[in-house]
């Protein structure tokens, strides 16, 4: 048996890590966004982002894309799959990163920006240099593991047309009746591109922590 | 906005059918999947090799690859291999072995929760380990799990939104299948959106005010 027709699943395998990349960078943006907008000390602010985190991850992913892809689309907003994809991937990731990113604010010792403040440094240094180097290494984790879930996730992504792994599966069953071995491949990708990840992060991570091992 | 309306209140009666059905998939998806995500935290300590390693790649797999290319290989995969099922039963199988696979962690954690001075206890008392288990880890260990489990449920509803590629009517079957006839796609894709969003804001609010609840006194 010659396996050459799952070929075409491989091609998927650059635009699910491009999709993922690109929801994660805007996750990552609307995520530091929302949460300083909680952690800013205005009311109206915070309440304001606390709802807009629960609307994001209250509705499923793939209505979200349907609701860019084809609501907008339909005479509002010309808009690609890919664009779509990202954007709407990107507002639960932005949601539930604005969560991490206020768990690790919350961890790093309020002494920190004491000192900081007390050796003059002006509030962009603060933030910059002695905040945001701490939130990296406390929230690398948790972001690495919620990319892993990020590049399955970017599955539905094929209900709307990118060609992703799950959209070549897809294909390849129908135009060869073997599902079996199609999905089965695509599912095998999914799992494979998740373990090299997960094996990085805890590296860097470990590195991390003997630079601050007490 | 009467239009927008009159179009909603149109359309809410079959949305909401679907909706019941996307409830129903997700409520035994969960029935079935939590108990055998038990067997697998379990299965998973086991001593034995025979029970551990089959265990260990249904965890990972069910984990692993997407739930979309879990529920497209049930549905288009297995009837290559002999075995066809409806789009109802190919869901609850997907939905169930996706349920198992995340809550397996989610009852070992708790499970590993419990003092391991109580199994010991246990022993001294003369309690063989299935006895252990019944009287002493399970009724500490599960209750720890419970807000994780209704968060983890709150995703799977919003996953059997999924069950629309294998042709379920589930609710978001329903708008497609609505907007494809009336090219109105926004506002239906906005109710939906609403609908789901109507039982996953609240849950997630009283599923939070539990989990701090628990966590009170630790």
């Amino acid at each position: 048996m010659t396996a050459g027709f799952l070929a075409p699943i491989l091609g998927g395998v650059i635009w699910t890590l491009a999709l993922s990349a690109a929801a994660l960078a805007v996750g990552m943006v609307l995520g530091a966004l929302l949460c300083a907008m909680r952690v800013s000390g205005g009311a109206v602010l915070a309440a304001l982002a606390a709802m807009l985190i629960l609307i994001f991850r209250a509705v499923p992913p793939i209505v979200w894309l349907f609701l860019i892809y084809f609501g907008l689309g339909a005479g509002w907003l010309q808009i690609g799959a890919f664009e779509a994809a990202a954007l709407g991937l990107g507002l639960i990731t932005a949601a539930n990163l604005a969560e991490i990113f206020r768990g690790a604010l919350k961890a790093i010792h309020v002494g920190q920006w004491e000192a900081a403040q007390t050796l003059g440094l002006p509030q962009v240094s603060r933030l910059c240099d002695v905040i945001v180097p701490q939130m990296l290494r406390i929230t690398l984790p948790s972001i690495v593991s919620y990319a892993i879930g990020l590049i399955k996730d970017t599955a539905i992504a094929s209900t709307i047309g990118v060609p992703e792994i799950a959209f070549q599966a897809s294909n390849v069953s129908q135009a060869t009746f073997r599902g079996l071995e199609s999905f089965a491949f695509a599912g095998l990708l999914y799992i494979g591109l998740s373990i090299p990840i997960a094996m990085a992060s805890r590296r860097i991570d470990l590195r991390l922590r003997s630079k601050v091992a007490r | 906005m009467t239009g927008l309306l009159d179009f909603w209140n149109q359309s809410l009666p079959q949305l909401l059918t679907g909706f019941t059905l996307s409830l129903q998939v997700t409520g035994l998806s969960l029935a079935l999947g939590i108990p055998l995500g038990l067997v697998l935290a379990l299965t998973l300590q086991s001593a034995s090799r025979w029970l551990r390693w089959p265990s260990l790649v249904m965890v990972e797999i069910g984990r692993g690859a997407s739930i979309l290319v879990l529920l497209q290989f049930v549905y288009f995969g297995l009837p290559s291999a002999g075995l066809t099922l409806s789009s109802f039963a190919s869901a609850v199988a997907a939905f169930c072995w996706c349920t198992a696979a995340y809550t397996s962690e989610i009852i070992r954690a708790g499970l590993q929760s419990v003092h391991h001075g109580q199994s010991e206890a246990g022993e001294v008392l003369g309690l063989d380990p299935a006895e252990i288990l019944r009287f002493v880890i399970l009724p500490q260990g599960l209750p720890v799990c419970v807000p994780t489990l209704l968060g983890f449920s709150i995703l799977m509803l919003q996953a059997s939104s999924l069950a629309f590629v294998v042709a379920l009517p589930e609710l978001m079957s329903k708008a497609q299948l609505i907007g494809s006839n009336t090219f109105r796609y926004m506002p239906l894709f906005a109710l939906t959106a609403i609908l789901y969003a109507a039982v996953c804001i609240p849950a997630t609010i009283v599923v939070g005010r539990l989990e701090r609840r628990l966590s009170r006194h630790i």
